[in-house]
C-alpha cells in the first residue's frame, strides 16, 4: 500500500511537473513596447499572440476565425459591422471581457497618442454597444479588409482598468485576455510570462509559461536550441536548414511567408529625377529582366525561399496569374538598353549592413552587370536607409515588407499616390480607383477583379521589382509537440504541449 | 588624502559635462531620424509627427540638450524612446551584470597573466617563456566573437558541459549563474590576460635588473621572496594602471561578448540603443559609464600607493 502511494505521488508530481513546463522561444530581436496600440514589431506580435487575444485569428491556410468574437455580420450597404463576443472571458486582472470593454479598445486604438492602429482603423467612424456582448463599429465607407485587421494588433484586447491606470505606459505592464500573463521584462534579456488559470480557452494551454528570449544571431540561437538552452526559435537562417534537418533532436515546421522582398526603385521622390532608370520604363524592364531570382534563391537561400514578381506568393489566391513570372532574358534587356538610348546604366543599390542583404545586393549587381548595368552596392545600416529613404536620396533601395492577411495590406500603402509607403512617388489614377474600390467590395470575386486591374498596371511599370517571398522556419526541439507554422511568422501555443 | 579625493572630483565635473555635449552632438549628427524608425514600417505620418513633438526632436540641438541636462541634475536620465522604461532602471537591471562579468573576467585574467607574466621573466627564454608569449599572441589575436562561438559549439552543443548561453541572476541560482557566466568571463578574460602578461613580463623584468633586486639576492634571500616580495610589488605599479583601464573599458559593456552569450550588460544595450536611435538611453549609459570610468581611475590612483607606498597622493597630483 506504502509502494502504491509513494508511486502515486510521483506520478502526481511528475504530471505536475509536466504541467507546468515553461517553454524558451529564441526571438531574433528584442520586441519594442508591449502595447498593442503602439507596439510595431515584428517579434512584439509574437509576444501579442501569447499575451492578448483577438477579436478573430487565423487557421494555418489563412482562414479567418473568431478567437475574442464569435461571430459577426456586415450590413448590406457595408456600413456597419456588427460583432458578437465571446461570453464568459476575463482579462488577466480579473475584471470581465464585455461589449463596453471591445468599445474602449476600439476608440483606444483610434485615439490613443501616437497609436500605430489608427490609420488601420480609420474608416471606423463609432462604436456602439448593442447589448453586453455585442457591439457595432459604423464605418464612414465599407471596408472588407477591417475583419483581418482585427485579427492582429487592431483586434487585441487589453483590460480597460489597466489601460486606465497605466495611460501610455501600460506597455511596462501588459493587461491582457490571452493565454498567458506578463510577469516581468528585462530589456534584452527575457520577457517572461505565466500561464492565466482563468483563461477561457484553458484546455487548449498545456504549457506553464512560456519566456522569450531575444538573441540577435541566428548561429547563436541555433547553437542554444541545439544544446537544449531554448525549445523553439524563430526566423532560423536559410543557410542554417542543412544542419537543422541532420539534427535528430529537432524538427522544422515552416510556412511561407505573406510579405515580400523586392527593389524599390525611386522615380520621383522627391522630385524628377535625370536617372534613366527612374524615366524610362523600357531600362526598368531590362534590369528586371537581367535578374534570375532562380538563381538568387539558390544561391543566398539555399533555394528555400519562394520566388516571385507580385507582392503576394504565387499559391496565393490573390495572385495575378495573368502577369507571370519571365525568366532571365539577357539579350531581350540588352535590346530595351539600345532601344531607349543606352549601352550601359549606372545607378546605386541601397541594400540592408547585413551579410544576407549585401550578398543579394552583389549577385543583383553581377547578374545586371551581364546586361549594361552598372550597379554601386550601398550597404547602408538600416535607420539611416529609412531616412534616405524618406528624403527621396535614393536610386534603388533593396527592401521587403514583413505582409499582411489582407492583400490591402501589401499593395495599398504602396501603389497609390498618397499611400504612407510610396516611397517611389509613382501615381495613377486608375490604380487609386481600382485599389480604393477593392477596399468597398465585399465579394472575394469582385475585390479579385479590382486588385488585377491595378496589377495590370503597376506590375509592368516596375517601380517597384519583386524578387521573392521568404519562407518562414519555426525549428524546435523533437519533445515539443503541436506545433504549427502560421504564415503570418506568429507563434501560438494553443494545443502545443512537451511529451 | 581627502584633498586629492576632493580635487579629482571637482576635475572629473567639466569632464562630465564635455562628455554629455560630446555625446549629446554625436548622436544628432547620425543619420536616421528616431521618429522614423519608432513609427515602424507602417510610417503614419500622424505617428511620426507625434513622435518629434512628444520628444522634442523638432526643437533646436541646444534646447534639447539643455531640457535634458536640466532632467538629470534632478536625477531623471528619462525614459527609452523604445520601451518607455525608464533610463536609471534599465541602468540597475544591467548594472550588477556589467559589473559581475567585468570582475570575473578580470580575476580570470588575473590569475592567468600574473603568475605567467612572472614566470616568463624570471625564466627569460624558457619553455614557459615561449609558450605564455604564444598564449598571450593567441588572446590578442583570437577575435571573442569567434572564440566564443568555438565554445559554444564544443561545451555547449557537442559535450553538453554548460549552457550556451543567457543569464540567470545570482541571487536567484548562484550556481547556475556561474554556469552562464564561465564561458563568457574565459572569453574576455583570455583577451585581457594577453596584454595584461605582457605588460607584467617587460616590467617585471625591468625590476629583476634594479641593484635592489640583485642587493636582495647577494643578501642570499630565496628566489621566491626575492621575485615576490621585492620585484613583484615593484613590477605591479604599470600593471595596475592597465587593470583600472581595462575594468574601466569592461564597464562600458563587453559589445561582442555581450551579443554572442546573450548576456544583457550595458554593451548590449547600447549598441541596440544605437541602432534604434534610442537617445535617451544612450546618452544616460554613457553619462553613467563616464562617471564609473573617472571614479575607478581613482581607485586605481589610491591602489598605487597601496602598492608603493612611496607614491602619496597629494592633492596636486595628476
Amino acid at each position: 500500500m506504502k509502494k502504491l502511494s509513494l508511486v502515486f505521488v510521483l506520478v502526481a508530481l511528475m504530471t505536475s511537473a509536466f504541467a507546468q513546463q515553461v517553454v524558451r522561444v529564441g526571438l531574433a530581436e528584442d520586441p519594442d513596447i508591449l502595447d498593442p496600440d503602439l507596439g510595431r514589431t515584428y517579434v512584439g506580435r509574437i509576444v501579442f499572440a501569447s499575451l492578448c487575444d483577438k477579436l478573430f485569428d487565423i487557421t494555418p491556410d489563412l482562414t479567418i476565425i473568431p478567437q475574442l468574437a464569435t461571430g459577426y455580420e456586415t450590413s448590406e450597404d457595408g456600413l456597419e459591422l456588427t460583432i458578437n463576443l465571446r461570453q464568459g472571458v476575463k482579462f488577466h486582472d480579473g475584471s470581465d471581457f464585455n461589449a463596453e470593454a471591445a468599445k474602449y479598445n476600439i476608440e483606444r486604438s483610434k485615439n490613443l497618442p501616437g497609436s500605430n492602429r489608427a490609420s488601420e482603423l480609420a474608416q471606423v467612424d463609432s462604436v456602439e454597444v448593442v447589448d453586453d456582448s455585442t457591439i457595432k463599429l459604423k464605418l464612414s465607407q465599407p471596408f472588407s479588409p477591417l475583419i483581418a485587421l482585427l485579427a492582429d494588433r487592431a483586434g487585441m484586447m487589453v483590460s480597460p482598468t489597466a489601460a486606465e491606470a497605466l495611460g501610455e505606459d501600460f506597455g511596462t505592464a501588459p493587461v491582457c485576455a490571452g493565454p498567458f500573463k506578463f510577469v516581468e521584462r528585462i530589456a534584452q534579456d527575457r520577457i517572461e510570462l505565466t500561464a492565466f488559470s482563468d483563461y477561457w480557452d484553458a484546455e487548449s494551454i498545456k504549457l506553464g509559461g512560456v519566456v522569450f528570449l531575444p538573441i540577435p544571431d541566428s548561429s547563436v540561437r541555433l547553437a542554444n536550441l541545439q544544446s537544449g538552452d531554448l525549445d523553439l526559435i524563430e526566423r532560423a537562417a536559410a543557410t542554417d536548414l542543412a544542419t537543422i534537418n541532420s539534427d535528430p533532436n529537432l524538427v522544422m515546421p515552416s510556412s511561407a511567408s505573406l510579405g515580400y522582398q523586392g527593389i524599390t526603385i525611386n522615380l520621383a521622390n522627391p522630385g524628377p529625377r535625370d536617372n534613366p532608370l527612374s524615366n524610362d520604363v523600357r531600362v526598368r524592364e531590362a534590369f528586371d529582366l537581367s535578374i534570375d531570382r532562380q538563381v538568387l534563391n539558390d544561391v543566398v537561400f539555399d533555394g528555400q525561399y519562394i520566388i516571385g514578381n507580385q507582392a503576394v506568393p504565387p499559391s496565393s489566391p490573390w495572385y495575378v496569374a495573368d502577369y507571370p513570372l519571365v525568366e532571365r532574358n539577357i539579350e531581350k534587356a540588352k535590346a530595351l538598353l539600345a532601344e531607349a538610348g543606352h549601352e550601359r546604366v549606372a545607378f546605386e543599390l541601397m541594400v540592408a549592413n547585413n551579410p544576407q542583404g549585401i550578398q543579394v545586393g552583389e549577385i543583383i549587381q553581377a547578374m545586371a552587370g551581364e546586361a549594361g548595368f552598372d550597379i554601386s552596392v550601398r550597404a547602408t545600416e538600416f535607420a539611416t536607409a529609412l531616412n534616405l529613404q524618406e528624403e527621396g536620396n535614393y536610386d534603388a533601395f533593396q527592401v521587403g515588407w514583413s505582409g499582411r492577411i489582407d492583400p490591402d495590406g501589401n499593395i495599398h500603402a504602396f501603389q497609390t499616390c498618397e499611400g504612407n509607403l510610396n516611397e517611389t512617388k509613382w501615381c495613377d489614377e486608375v490604380v487609386d480607383q481600382a485599389l480604393n474600390d477593392a477596399r468597398a467590395a465585399t465579394s472575394v470575386e469582385a475585390r479579385y477583379e479590382l486588385y488585377k486591374e491595378a496589377a495590370m498596371r503597376y506590375l509592368p511599370n516596375r517601380h517597384i521589382i519583386y524578387l521573392y517571398h521568404s519562407q518562414l522556419f519555426f525549428p524546435h526541439r523533437k519533445n515539443l509537440e503541436g506545433l504549427k507554422a502560421y504564415p503570418d511568422g506568429i507563434i501560438r501555443f494553443q494545443g502545443v504541449s512537451f511529451n | 588624502m581627502f584633498n586629492f579625493i576632493l580635487q579629482r572630483m571637482l576635475t572629473a565635473i567639466p569632464t562630465l559635462i564635455i562628455v554629455t555635449v560630446m555625446v549629446f552632438a554625436i548622436q544628432r549628427l547620425l543619420p536616421g531620424d528616431p521618429a522614423l524608425i519608432l513609427a515602424g514600417e507602417d510610417k503614419d505620418p500622424q505617428v511620426i509627427a507625434y513622435i518629434r513633438d512628444k520628444y522634442r526632436l523638432n526643437d533646436p540641438i541646444p534646447v534639447q540638450y539643455f531640457a535634458w541636462l536640466g532632467q538629470v541634475l534632478q536625477g531623471n536620465l528619462g525614459t527609452s524612446l523604445r520601451t518607455h522604461q525608464p533610463v536609471t532602471e534599465l541602468i540597475w537591471q544591467k548594472l550588477p551584470v556589467t559589473i559581475e562579468l567585468a570582475i570575473l573576467s578580470m580575476f580570470v585574467a588575473i590569475i592567468i597573466a600574473i603568475p605567467a607574466g612572472v614566470l616568463s621573466a624570471v625564466r627569460k627564454n624558457s619553455f614557459i617563456d615561449h609558450s605564455s608569449t604564444l598564449f598571450a599572441l593567441s588572446g590578442l589575436s583570437i577575435p571573442n566573437f569567434w572564440l566564443g562561438i568555438m565554445l559554444i559549439m564544443l561545451i555547449s552543443v557537442r559535450w553538453q558541459l554548460l549552457p550556451a548561453s543567457g543569464f540567470v541572476p545570482f541571487n536567484e541560482a548562484p550556481i547556475e549563474n556561474l554556469k552562464r557566466m564561465l564561458m563568457p568571463a574565459f572569453v574576455l578574460g583570455t583577451g585581457l590576460a594577453a596584454v595584461l602578461m605582457r605588460q607584467m613580463r617587460s616590467s617585471m623584468l625591468e625590476v629583476l635588473k634594479q641593484d635592489y633586486v640583485r642587493t636582495a639576492k647577494a643578501k642570499g634571500l630565496i628566489p621566491l621572496r626575492v621575485n615576490v616580495r621585492h620585484a613583484l610589488r615593484n613590477a605591479l605599479i604599470p600593471v595596475i594602471t592597465i587593470l583600472g583601464l581595462q575594468l574601466g573599458a569592461l564597464l562600458s559593456g563587453a559589445v561582442l561578448t555581450e551579443q554572442v552569450f546573450t548576456i544583457p550588460g550595458f554593451g548590449k544595450l547600447v549598441v541596440d540603443a544605437v541602432f534604434n536611435r534610442d537617445y535617451a538611453v544612450v546618452q544616460g549609459v554613457v553619462l553613467f559609464t563616464a562617471t564609473a570610468y573617472i571614479f575607478i581611475n581613482l581607485l586605481v590612483d589610491i591602489a598605487y600607493a597601496l602598492a608603493n607606498p612611496r607614491i602619496s597622493l597629494r592633492g596636486d597630483m595628476t
